[in-house]
């Protein structure tokens, strides 16, 4: 094929001796800067574990102090004295909705943190076994998977009655398997990875390559899983309280608020005794969604993003 | 039929183009500062040039598009006439795929494999509405013949996973093609296949970009290609032109001292008279690490064999301070060897023996000073070295594994280690992630040295590296040899490396041994039919290669048609330009000595090979 000559030779200006070092693959990552969504959710998260921890100290009354002890009448509506207006027993909304943030969060992170501790154990655990003790462990996890959660909630509660240290360790049995699956999958992922090949080539034991290599690589991705789960687990424990079966009267917490004052609806009182609790949960746990989005999306939820 | 073609049309142009990276604190990074070139139509401009010269992000400015993290910051790119840096993914998205489109290095990880072939090629115009569903498929089957695809008329209803890879390869040209696009943007469509398979995606490419009478930006760092398929070259180093100009001029007449330097770590084609002289002053009576007899597989199948059985009656024996070269296509079972040798893969049958004593098959019933004198070096740096680690860490953990050093000397033993493999000590501090490729596979080898090790078994380690870079990898190697008298197995698919390098070849096919012995008598005739099926295969720098090439490859049948392994016979049979119907497929093929340790398996007479 005849083409017309192509002229322009172009050649750089140059000194004579110049040497070429050899070129960074690729520039260096920026930090994580929170977007908007990601501020948002940070302020909101903030705000609450701030009223989990001081609530009690700020609430204008104590849990179960009536505002007005002399003039007896459920659900009163917003005014002097009580901001938010009172319950089905009288008792200040406000009061209690952050007397109840403290126990909502306390338990639902208790119960996540449990559920942490054991999955990722077991999950890791799992993941270097031989495939043998994998099954096993796999095929049992995979039973109390296919468990209905709140069914299973239900019965574990009805069997040995309710209370704190049994919500927590209900709630953490139920997740853990679902982060059983989830660490043994990245633990799965790291293991045939060239870098823990090349530590079992050096003779490495167990251990080591559990908490040299495996779990420094497992970590973003299981802390960023950690915010989703605390949410699960938040809207667990709520629904439990709901039915009656979390935490009991008269001690406050959102999920059982919702449940005592569902009255206010029927009798078309006021709404905010029932709308409080229920915005609280809301709120929280969109705001944990947005935080936890806006990490993953910079990255930091992947094992192939650093990479 | 060739179009009507305008060469004077300027399809795409980059005017002083700037495009930067932000860092942590908000500051500027460039990255590409203020690159003009022009393509034409029916004209290929290559940009070449290592990693890291930006040559990626430049190409992909012609589809207005920026990797995250990195911004248009001046200048334009102008594809027929428009500013595409200026526009919203919106008002580009009907530009892309109609008038420019892109074809990545992966044709793997371009297609779906759950979709047919034919759907996913013909759908950028049936979606763009610019072809109707008959009007593509007629366009895509036109294109399946431009391109030398067996089976034109059906190949469309197969999935991905049931073509070769380099037919997979020219199946992404054909989706690419499909929507008539005016500038076409290759990134190193090529450097990920074997030699064999390159210039039969080479060819259709060329002929098939003629023939649309498209424009295409190439990028690659491989000159050799270059000199193949582009008219015009772009020479790039660290965002900035070096030199631009006809091909003939670049590769014939460089003026630029990076071109110059581009050109000379190009490796010399393989010849015989290559590799290390021979000098048997520090040979003992027992080869460091020999092979005997192995066979080996994956999977767990009858009687303690494995389900597919890789390796068949495999015997090497690696000499004290000698190099030997695997060489072989993907899936020939390089790698595998290797891992038998470090004993990640047990054999089936077989012994490994370390200095006349048999090893235990297994790594896990090897001993800490067994393991220590034979090292494995991976071929990715990036999966190989902990991202979570600094260097001081995954190199101090050998030193104090194997050698037992601790605090003090361990830190002094790390920085001599960095200093052996050419690093300044402060990279010490470093993660690798903060490294480039060269720097990475450096560290990776400083790992292995750590063990002070007899044997190193060097798994492509140059493969995934530039021309430049790589070259500098094995004048390291070279040089450690010398210095510490560490004897290497070195795998690779390219043969100048391993022709420059090596002291002995083993050529395997399909798990084989082909043909084995020094690298002069394996470089030279007689050839085992696939040593010289490869020979030819290796890309010379120099114009019209490609046409000659094939050409005399006509005759030889084996371009096509990947590694298949056989029970009986001899796997070769049916890429053979020699082959003897009912009995090289028949029969095992006997072994041929020639009585100076060449070692030809072929049922041809050495005499008429």
């Amino acid at each position: 094929m005849n083409k017309p000559p192509k002229t322009e030779h172009f050649v750089a200006p140059f000194e004579e001796g110049i040497s070429f070092e050899e070129l960074q693959d690729a520039p260096p990552r920026a930090g994580y800067k929170p977007t908007m969504a990601g501020w948002v959710g940070i302020v909101v998260v903030t705000f609450w574990a701030f009223i989990a921890f001081a609530g009690p100290w700020l609430a204008p009354y104590g849990e179960n102090e009536l505002p007005f002890p002399d003039a007896y009448s459920e659900f009163q509506v917003p005014q002097e004295g009580a901001r938010l207006g009172t319950d089905v027993e009288d008792r200040d909304i406000l009061s209690r909705v952050m007397f109840g943030a403290g126990r909502t969060i306390g338990i639902s992170l208790a119960a996540t943190l449990l559920a942490y501790g054991m999955g990722v154990v077991l999950g890791i655990g799992a993941a270097v076994s031989s495939p043998k003790v994998d099954m096993v462990m796999s095929r049992i996890n995979d039973a109390f998977l296919s468990l209905p959660t709140i069914m299973l909630g239900l019965v574990v509660v009805a069997a040995v009655g309710s209370s704190i240290p049994v919500l927590i360790v209900t709630a953490g049995f139920i997740y853990a398997s679902v982060v059983f699956r989830l660490s043994r999958a990245i633990g799965m992922e790291i293991m045939v990875m060239d870098f823990v090949e090349s530590a079992k080539a050096r003779g490495e034991g167990r251990w080591w390559i559990i908490t040299r290599e495996i779990w420094p690589n497992a970590r973003m991705p299981l802390i960023t899983d950690f915010g989703l789960r605390l949410i699960y687990v938040i809207l667990f424990i709520s629904s439990l309280s709901f039915l009656g079966l979390g935490v009991q009267p008269p001690q406050a917490d959102w999920g059982s608020m919702v449940r005592e004052n569902l009255g206010a609806l029927q009798y078309g009182a006021s709404i905010i005794p029932v709308l409080a609790p229920a915005i609280s949960i809301a709120t929280l746990t969109v705001a944990i969604n947005l935080v936890v989005d806006d990490v993953s999306a910079h990255g930091g939820g992947k094992l192939s993003g650093r990479m | 039929m060739p179009k009507d073609i305008d060469t004077t049309e300027v399809i795409f142009e980059a005017r002083n183009l700037h495009i930067s990276a932000r860092a942590e604190d908000g500051t500027e990074i460039p990255i590409v500062k203020g690159v003009d070139f022009k393509v034409r139509r029916g004209e290929v401009v290559a940009l070449i040039g290592e990693s890291g010269s930006g040559k990626t992000t430049i190409s992909l400015s012609a589809l207005g598009y920026c990797k995250p993290g990195l911004e248009f910051t001046g200048g334009e790119a102008m594809l027929l006439g428009e500013d595409v840096t200026k526009k919203t993914t919106d008002e580009l998205r009907p530009s892309r795929g109609e008038n420019v489109a892109y074809l990545a290095q992966s044709a793997a990880a371009t297609f779906n494999p759950s979709i047919r072939i034919n759907e996913q090629v013909t759908e950028a115009p049936v979606l763009h509405k610019t072809k109707s569903q008959a009007e593509a498929n007629e366009k895509a089957l036109a294109l399946y013949r431009a391109l030398e695809l067996p089976d034109p008329e059906n190949i469309g209803d197969r999935y991905p996973h049931q073509v070769s890879g380099g037919q997979l390869q020219r199946l992404m040209a054909a989706m690419a093609l499909c929507g008539d696009p005016d500038l076409l943007v290759l990134d190193e469509p090529t450097t990920a296949l074997d030699v064999t398979t390159q210039i039969e995606v080479l060819k259709a490419f060329k002929h098939v970009i003629q023939e649309e009478g498209a424009a295409a930006i190439y990028v690659t760092h491989d000159l050799a290609v270059v000199a193949q398929v582009a008219d015009h070259i772009v020479v790039l180093y660290n965002g900035e032109v070096k030199e631009a100009g006809p091909t003939d001029i670049i590769i014939n007449r460089p003026q630029h001292p990076y071109t110059k330097r581009l050109m000379n770590a190009i490796k010399p084609l393989p010849e015989p008279g290559q590799g290390e002289e021979s000098s048997d002053e520090h040979l003992r009576d027992d080869p460091a690490l020999e092979v005997r007899k192995v066979d080996a597989g994956y999977g767990k199948g009858v009687n303690g064999q494995p389900l597919v059985k890789i390796l068949r009656d495999i015997n090497v024996s690696i000499e004290r301070g000698k190099t030997v070269g695997i060489i072989g296509e993907s899936g020939c079972g390089k790698s595998t060897l290797a891992r038998v040798m470090a004993g990640l893969l047990p054999a089936c049958d077989g012994e490994v023996l370390l200095d006349g004593n048999v090893l235990p098959a297994a790594v896990e019933n090897r001993s800490r000073d067994q393991l220590r004198r034979v090292q494995f070096v991976y071929q990715m740096a990036d999966t190989a070295l902990n991202p979570r680690q600094y260097v001081r860490d995954i190199l101090g953990r050998p030193v104090e594994f194997y050698t037992g050093l601790k605090g003090k000397k361990k830190r002094a033993r790390v920085e001599e280690l960095l200093e052996l493999v050419e690093l300044p000590t402060s990279f010490a501090d470093r993660f690798p992630h903060e490294l480039s490729g060269g720097q990475k596979q450096r560290v990776n080898l400083a790992r292995a040295l750590a063990a002070e090790p007899e044997v190193v078994l060097c798994d492509e380690v140059t493969s995934a590296l530039d021309t430049i870079v790589g070259a500098n990898v094995i004048d390291l190697l070279t040089r450690l040899q010398r210095e510490t008298g560490v004897s290497f197995v070195f795998i690779s698919h390219d043969l100048s490396t391993v022709a420059s390098f090596a002291d002995e070849i083993v050529v395997l096919y399909a798990g084989r041994v082909a043909e084995q012995g020094s690298t002069d008598k394996v470089l030279s005739p007689p050839y085992h039919p696939y040593t010289k099926l490869l020979v030819s295969s290796v890309p010379e720098t120099r114009i019209g290669w490609l046409e000659e090439a094939t050409q005399t490859r006509e005759a030889q049948s084996g371009i096509s048609g990947g590694v298949t392994l056989t029970e009986i016979g001899c796997p070769f049979f049916k890429r053979c330009p020699q082959a003897i119907a009912g009995t090289c497929d028949k029969i095992d093929p006997p072994r041929r000595d020639d009585g100076h340790g060449n070692i030809i398996e072929c049922h041809i007479e050495l005499s008429n090979l």
